[in-house]
């Protein structure tokens, strides 16, 4: 390691730009440059002073904001891509090779490039995780890499700076001391009264405010770190869960995922906007869009097993609470959240029949069937009975002379039934459905009539456990503090001292809202007759302009 | 109530004459040719300017009020009211940085850009819809003003850039800076063309009705309001005496939106063209002096100074707001939906911006483009994404 030594006799740690003590320029570049690089105090980086083992390069070309920005603009325009044609996770179907015929066939040729490229499952392919971890290195390495020098320079700042660093800040005077002795108490006075922090050196001043600012970007980079760990832990088993399940009215059913907890639905709810009763100042609205809903709601009941049930037990639930589940008003229990996601109207439960006679039209009774456990045998009393044979809950046609089901979903419900009277006691068979009846072994005196059925709603719940919810929001939290810090803050000093001539040296730096600082710094000029700055960087813009003018 | 709801329109109407006449007077703010100087005469206009600019924002934000009111719920649950509830943020972030930077110049470009976001926004159905079930949540009002909120303040620093740019860019000889310049100016027409077109035909009543099949298969049927020059998939016209598409399009492209972005190009690019005629400038160059009198190391500070103002508040509407209500209502923080991810861009890219600016020294000169391009993809989020890109966030 070679040590710059400055000729103010500061020892320097190679890669300083600025010395540490007296803030002259060391390198050669530094020197040339009109206006010191004030990033960093010039101080000396790790990832400026060494660069030989393999971490060194690692750790340098993390920690270059080039690269973080690099990281930034891929993940950026990756993410833009991705928005082109819908992610497989909005498209209405699943397994590979039905995604894969769904982009080939909605979006042609270039849905199935874009399919086949995996732009399709963007945000969860290796690679765009693998860019997020990369970002999230780099912040850690860029903030280490600058945090720890720029705290210790601030910390044992000097008060009295070289002319050479006076010079080329940009906001900078230099002239006559016109109140001599009392000039630096008088400045020291205003910029107390500005709430400067001041000290005083020997014929020197230093006034500084808002140094916490400079923390404010380590602590948003803490902030997304934490973000970025609350979203990486949800991969590990505990953390995070997401389960659907699908509850009919009257129901009952085990929370998938969540030991020893039922949920009864009592009813499904569903409201529109009606144009009679609704405020007047929507009808217009209701009259171009149609009927618009404005509630969907699963009024429910939540179970707990009691302590001594064995797992499954259903016997004694304990009712912990009645609640309605709304759109944006989840149920909440322990870890747990049920929100109101879909919903099914109209699902078939129960279908009435009647058994007559065809050619009198006498009634043996009425029989219901609960379609999600029909019985297998109904006494109608009065010596009729009926057996079913064949329950086909979604039945779509008879193939080679059998009836079949499409799901076991009650969509079209169709049973083969046997039915016993006084009259028949050797049994009739009919096959009954909604809209039809069938003879398959000839003309029956007795008919199993279709009256009316009951229908309920199903309500299509999502549960959700999320344990890292927590610690995205302190890293929100935090982010928010860091940035506000950083941006409504600024860091702002004022440099005065007298030269060896007798003259007024004043400099002053803010590391943003020069507008603002210049405002004070006029204040404290009025009030100590300071020489009058100029703004170095608006006047060789100015100067720029002018040599522009000419030449053009 | 329905009374309100026309006191309320009434009150925007007021505003947007304001805005006219606002920028108006900053025009006569800032007509001297020499920098840094500032006669009585141009104060005097400036005054008014900013005097007639607060009559037209509170009378915004009476509108916005009265609307509330009427409504029971915030305006801003579908495009008309958002667009309308972010030109008026334009407007009051413009106030804003004004007190802080006393520049007309700003006001001349800000007011314009404004205006012009609210004829777009009157472009879409204004009535009062009641809130659908997701919608209904106190989070929407947060969630939607913090984030308009953000992105208007963004907006300031692209019109500081503008400015920037209209008087650094060199436009007597060819550059990549001029063509571009005038493409943001050329954009701007469009939008215009998009209010222009749209008035036209709705003046005119036009509607054409047809039934066609959507990429699911489906029958579906859809009415016009432009003369349709492409036809949605499989069309069968029910209007007879509507002029027939030219082209028919595949069920994946909706030929309505294509219909209308096309005839917005068409007279957005004939106005465009008039102008030019007319005048025989570019417009950058007919704008050009009105930027002159800017203080370019001014304009890059307010335009750096809006990015750190807007990013927090961005950050917190338009992320950290919207994660938790998608938590409450969507029951997932975050799922990547085309809105969401578009939040995320615009995010990202300021961050970009600021890394950018103090690392590389983008200053000046590429500050002001980045900022621009802030404001186009701020833009292209409200726009395209809402009509082009549908996901969960389209409204109606
Ligand atoms: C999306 C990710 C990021 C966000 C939102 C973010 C945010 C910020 C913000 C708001 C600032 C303050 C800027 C200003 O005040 O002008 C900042 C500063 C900074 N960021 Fe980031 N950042 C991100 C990623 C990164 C990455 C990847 C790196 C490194 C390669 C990085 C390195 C820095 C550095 C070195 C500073 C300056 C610190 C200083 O001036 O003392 N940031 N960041």
């Amino acid at each position: 390691m070679n040590n710059i030594i400055c000729a103010c006799g500061h020892e320097n740690p190679e890669g300083t730009v600025l010395c540490g003590n007296c803030g002259r320029p060391l390198t050669t570049e530094a020197k040339k440059q009109k206006l010191a690089d004030m990033r960093y105090e010039g101080t000396a980086r790790r990832s400026q002073t060494y660069n030989k083992s393999i971490i060194d390069k690692v750790w340098n070309f993390f920690s270059s904001v080039k690269v973080g920005i690099s990281l930034i603009i891929i993940i950026l325009v990756a993410a833009a891509i991705g928005t082109i044609l819908p992610q497989v996770l909005f498209v209405p179907v699943r397994g590979a090779a039905e995604i894969a015929a769904y982009y080939e066939r909605v979006y042609g040729s270039f849905g199935s490039i874009y399919n086949w490229l995996g732009l399709s499952d963007l945000y969860g392919s290796w690679w765009f995780q693998t860019l997020i971890g990369m970002l999230g290195i780099s912040i850690i390495v860029a903030s280490l890499d600058r945090v720890v020098p720029l705290y210790k320079s601030l910390k044992k700042q000097r008060t009295r700076r070289h002319g050479s660093f006076m010079k080329s800040q940009r906001l900078f005077a230099q002239g006559e001391n016109i109140l001599g002795e009392d000039t630096l108490s008088i400045s020291e006075e205003k910029l107390k009264d500005l709430r400067y922090k001041v000290k005083r050196e020997k014929g020197a001043l230093l006034a500084e405010k808002g140094r916490f600012a400079r923390w404010g970007p380590y602590v948003n980079h803490v902030g997304l770190i934490i973000f970025l760990l609350g979203v990486m832990l949800r991969t590990l088993p505990g953390f995070y869960m997401d389960e659907t399940m699908w509850l009919r009215e009257g129901e009952t059913l085990a929370i998938p995922e969540v030991p020893g907890f039922y949920l009864e639905s009592k009813e499904f709810i569903l409201e529109t906007y009606d144009k009679e009763q609704t405020d007047e100042v929507f009808g217009e609205a209701i009259e171009r869009v149609g009927t618009i809903a404005s509630n969907f709601q699963t009024d429910v009941v939540l179970y707990k097993n009691s302590e001594d049930a064995l797992p499954g037990q259903t016997t004694d639930l304990i009712e912990v609470k009645k609640e309605s589940i709304q759109v944006n008003k989840p149920l909440k229990f322990e870890d747990y959240a049920i929100y109101q996601m879909d919903f099914r109207l109209d699902e078939l439960s129960t279908m009435h029949f009647n058994l007559s006679n065809k050619a009198t039209g006498e009634s043996l009774g009425d029989l219901s069937i609960n379609l999600d456990k029909p019985e297998p045998f109904y006494d109608l009393g009065n010596g009729a009975t009926v057996e079913l044979k064949g329950y086909y809950p979604d039945f779509s046609g008879f193939e080679n002379g059998e009836p079949q089901t499409k799901s076991p979903v009650p969509n079209n419900p169709a049973f083969l039934v046997e039915m016993i009277t006084p009259e028949t006691p050797k049994g009739e068979t009919s096959f009954v459905a909604i809209k039809q009846t069938v003879e398959p072994f000839g003309d029956n005196n007795y008919k199993l009539e279709f009256q009316s059925v009951d229908t309920r709603d199903i309500s299509g719940l999502t549960i959700r456990k999320d344990k890292t919810l927590w610690i995205l929001a302190l890293g929100g939290v935090i982010f928010m503090i860091g940035v506000a810090q950083g941006s409504y803050f600024n860091h702002r000093r004022i440099w005065i001292h007298e030269n060896n001539d007798g003259q007024l040296v004043v400099a002053a730096h803010t590391n943003k809202n020069w507008f603002g600082i210049k405002k004070e710094l006029d204040q404290v000029t009025e009030t100590a007759q300071l020489p009058q700055y100029i703004d170095q960087q608006d006047a060789e813009d100015q100067e720029l302009k002018k040599d522009g003018e000419k030449s053009s | 109530m329905t009374q309100l709801v026309s006191i309320s329109s009434n009150l925007l109407f007021v505003a947007f004459v304001c805005y006219l006449i606002a920028t108006l007077f900053f025009g006569g703010a800032v007509k001297g040719t020499k920098v840094g100087t500032t006669s009585n005469s141009e104060k005097r206009w400036g005054l008014l300017g900013i005097i007639v600019t607060i009559i037209g924002f509170i009378s915004h934000l009476a509108y916005f009020i009265t609307r509330w009111i009427a409504g029971g719920h915030a305006p801003v649950s579908n495009l008309f009211e958002f667009t309308t509830a972010f030109g008026m943020m334009v407007v009051g972030s413009f106030i804003l940085i004004y007190f802080i930077y006393k520049t007309p110049v700003l006001g001349l470009f800000a007011l314009p850009i404004a205006i012009i976001i609210i004829g777009y926004a009157s472009m879409f159905p204004s009535e009062i819809t009641p809130l659908i079930p997701a919608l209904k949540s106190y989070w929407l009002y947060v969630h939607v003003i913090t984030a308009a909120l953000g992105e208007s303040i963004l907006a300031i620093s692209a019109v500081a850039g503008l400015v920037y740019l209209l008087k650094s860019v060199d436009i007597s000889k060819k550059s990549k800076q001029r063509f571009w310049l005038e493409a943001v100016m050329y954009t701007l027409i469009l939008a215009v063309g998009f209010v222009a077109s749209t008035t036209t035909f709705s003046l005119m009543d036009y509607e054409a009705s047809f039934n066609y099949v959507d990429k699911e298969q489906k029958a579906k049927s859809i009415i016009y309001n432009t003369p349709p020059l492409f036809g949605m998939n499989e069309y069968e016209a029910l209007t007879p005496e509507a002029m027939t598409p030219l082209v028919e399009t595949p069920s994946i492209i909706n030929a309505k939106k294509l219909t209308t972005v096309t005839w917005s190009l068409l007279f957005g690019t004939l106005l465009y063209g008039l102008i030019r005629l007319i005048t025989r400038k570019p417009i950058s160059a007919l704008l050009k002096p009105f930027a002159q009198k800017a203080n370019l190391q001014l304009m890059d500070e307010i335009g750096y100074r809006a990015v750190s103002i807007g990013f927090p508040i961005f950050t917190l509407g338009a992320l950290i707001f919207a994660m938790i209500w998608a938590h409450e209502a969507w029951a997932r923080f975050w799922g990547w939906d085309p809105k969401e991810v578009w939040a995320l861009i615009t995010w990202l890219f300021y961050a970009a911006f600021m890394h950018l600016r103090f690392s590389k020294g983008w200053q000046g000169e590429k500050s002001a483009w980045l900022a621009v391009i802030g404001f186009i993809i701020i833009m292209f989020n409200l726009i395209a994404v809402n009509l082009i890109i549908a996901g969960l966030h389209s409204y109606a």
